[in-house]
């Protein structure tokens, strides 16, 4: 029933819109609730209620492999013993972090799609964002929602499965099986929470390149990754540039600009203000700071769009009423879009994660560690780049990019650099949008053919019509994995 | 910059293959204004070289790196002063000089970028341009200049002396020059400028500091 209200509301919304936002299946997940004949909800109602009706319509979407109750014990089974494949690191193999504890043990959630070739060369990491996860091509086991890069990532997709063998880890710090602060701590048996120590980008990068090496892979063809998964990409290419092949780093930067450190400043302030956060241990208080967390993603939300793309999608539009109610319910559309993407996200996303994940980005500055001179980052490299901003995003602008691309410039490197003309804002790199896709199927394949890497199978998807076939293969992505989902280890 | 949609090497854009001849096999080459990425798709065919460009617009650029060229988007005027002095041997600019805001300045910066810079461009003192403006009065819409002057990008307009003089000034040295015509065959070798700037339609300069 919720379904179909939802392919409804999909189909009232106009033409490319439709698509294009419907094309995310997190989008297409979240625009289901406008259709909900719910009263709106208020934030300081009763988030958990209104988080019950997301996740039912969620569940409703999600395929069968995952009809699980969606429980926050359900959730937090997943940070100790996820759904993934799992790499664990012993007393004999610490994980050394910058802030100079020895991490151990450890562990990395991770899941791969496609085959690892005998050369073991045609590798491909992919870097998560902020509150992503190693999910990227199957349906997420908590929510149901289809994984979060099934555009890029897929049979005949920019970066194909049939070709390459993709690798995602849940970073450190995180909460869907890679170790963090939700995560039991060996010593007391109960959660880290503040204990845990503060991770930063090179701490999550040298946690992937120990699986990379678990693997037995030597060298990386490709690591690619937006806005924080960026960040790890120029990491990547900064502290092993041997083992990366080639780069693409996509709407982000090589260090986090005061704005973004004040926006993150404001959600985790949000999150510590919530009563129910009980300073960081509300797991064993049997409390979840919901209100705070929600209220923290509401306002970084509004930094992955653009004004003219809320402006487009929502206008002044009021939600499910003729006029507003003079209260302070969601009367206009925007309202609620905003309450139901803190609500969902707090039914996936642990509290004490946001903070360390927003504050690792916050320390990213890649030049500092080389002494103020980007440049010096990227020093002899012989990796190939392709930067690629939006001129909509206001998060990670053109000029970081660009940055980036005169320190590469400077060095000497390989570099392709498109900024891509788009009003969607920051998440455009999640996003329909042809032409990152021909950017970043070019790149790979010139790059490919430089490796020695077989070329693919077909042309890729010069057309509409062919995209849509394409699209129609991607669905059977998942198909791939679920098996690997199934198997805990 | 103005916005060069090549498909292949059209007869028009003849200079490529001269500019071509002028390099070095195995060089480090930045192709400023690289449009659709032909030279340097030529330049790493024919003479093996390691090439960057730089292209202001987004569907040359999105070309240029579906062939795996290295190009980055960027603007002449804006982005040459984020490269360091002599990091490569040649710094080409073919048809685009006269589109720049700063064609003294984008000219200096090239001979700091690279060993060597290469200029190809249209030469206004062409005898059919002269003889349009003298007894037609109007700006002339050739081959080469194809578009009317309130929507042409090209802004700065120069002859082949006038560009001598330029060479002069920021203290650089012609090391080779060719004058092509119509046709895109190079005029009389040994003829003097004020018949070059007669009957070159576009020149290609190839100049090293002085």
């Amino acid at each position: 029933m919720l379904v179909r209200r939802g392919e409804h509301f999909a189909r009232r919304c106009e033409g490319e819109e439709a698509k294009t936002w419907g094309a995310n299946p997190y989008f297409a997940a979240q625009l289901g609730i406008f259709c909900l004949q719910e009263p709106s909800f208020g934030i300081s109602n009763d988030l958990s209620r209104a988080g019950a009706l997301c996740s039912s319509s969620e569940r409703s979407r999600a395929s069968p492999m995952t009809t699980r109750t969606l429980t926050p014990a359900f959730r937090l089974s997943e940070v100790d013993n996820p759904s993934s494949l799992l790499a664990r690191f012993g007393a004999e193999d610490p994980l050394r972090l910058d802030c100079g504890v020895d991490l151990s043990p450890f562990q990395i959630a991770y899941q791969t799609y496609g085959q690892l070739d005998s050369r073991k060369a045609n590798a491909v990491l992919v870097c998560h964002a902020l509150t992503a996860d190693q999910h990227l091509a199957n349906p997420h086991p908590v929510t149901g929602a289809q994984g979060w890069w099934t555009t890029m990532v897929g049979p005949g997709r920019p970066i194909d499965t049939n070709r390459f063998f993709v690798i995602c880890t849940n970073v450190l710090g995180a909460c869907m099986g890679t170790t963090g602060p939700a995560s039991t701590n060996p010593e007391t048996g109960k959660p880290w929470g503040l204990d845990f120590p503060m991770v930063t980008i090179r701490d999550m990068v040298r946690a992937q390149a120990k699986l990379i090496d678990r693997l037995g892979i030597e060298s990386l063809f490709c690591v690619l990754g937006g806005s924080m998964g960026g960040m790890q990409v120029l990491q990547w290419a900064a502290s092993y540039p041997e083992r990366v092949f080639c780069a693409l780093p996509i709407a982000t930067a090589a260090k986090h600009s005061a704005q973004n450190i004040a926006f993150h400043e404001v959600g985790r302030q949000a999150v510590m203000a919530d009563p129910d956060w009980r300073k960081g241990r509300y797991i064993e208080a049997g409390t979840r700071p919901s209100k705070g967390l929600g209220v923290a993603r509401m306002a970084a939300h509004i930094t992955y769009l653009s004004e003219k793309a809320l402006h487009r999608k929502f206008g002044r539009n009021l939600q499910d009423r003729d006029a507003p109610t003079f209260s302070f319910d969601a009367d206009f559309q925007v309202e609620s879009y905003l309450r139901h993407q803190g609500m969902s996200f707090v039914e996936r996303f642990d509290a004490n994660s946001y903070l360390y994940v927003t504050r690792a980005m916050d320390y990213f500055d890649l030049a500092a560690d080389y002494g103020g001179v980007l440049a010096r980052a990227f020093q002899g490299s012989a990796t190939r780049f392709c930067v690629v901003s939006f001129t909509s995003d206001w998060l990670f602008p053109t000029p970081d990019s660009r940055a980036t691309v005169h320190a590469l410039n400077a060095a000497g490197g390989s570099v392709s650099f498109v900024e891509i003309a788009t009003d969607r804002g920051h998440d455009a790199f999640l996003l329909d949008v042809p032409e990152l896709f021909a950017t970043t199927g070019g790149f790979i394949d010139a790059a490919a053919r430089a490796r020695g890497l077989p070329a693919a199978a077909s042309e890729r998807m010069p057309n509409d019509a062919s995209r849509e076939r394409a699209s129609e293969r991607a669905e059977e992505a998942p198909a791939i994995s679920a098996t690997r989902v199934g198997s805990r280890r | 910059m103005a916005v060069l949609a090549l498909p292949e090497i059209s007869p028009t854009r003849v200079d490529l293959l001269t500019v071509a001849e002028m390099v070095e096999p195995g060089s480090r080459v930045l192709d400023v204004g690289c449009g659709d990425g032909a030279l340097l798709k030529l330049l790493s065919e024919r003479r093996g070289v390691d090439g960057r460009g730089i292209e202001l617009s987004q569907a040359g650029v999105n070309e240029c790196v579906a062939k795996g060229l290295h190009v980055i988007q960027g603007d002449a005027d804006t982005d040459l002063v984020a490269y360091p002095d002599d990091v490569f041997d040649y710094v080409i600019l073919s048809q685009t000089l006269q589109a720049t805001f700063a064609p003294r300045t984008v000219l200096e910066h090239m001979l700091r970028i690279g060993r060597r810079a290469i200029v190809s461009f249209p030469n206004f003192g062409h005898w059919r341009i002269r003889t349009h403006l003298t007894f037609r009065g109007r700006m002339p819409v050739t081959e080469t200049l194809a578009h009317a002057w309130y929507d042409t990008p090209n802004i700065h307009f120069c002859t082949i002396r006038d560009f001598v003089g330029l060479v002069e000034l920021v203290n650089a040295r012609v090391e080779r020059a060719v004058a092509l015509d119509q046709a895109g065959h190079p005029v009389r070798v040994n003829a003097p400028w004020w018949f070059w700037n007669i009957f070159g339609q576009q020149a290609v300069f190839l100049l090293r500091r002085g």
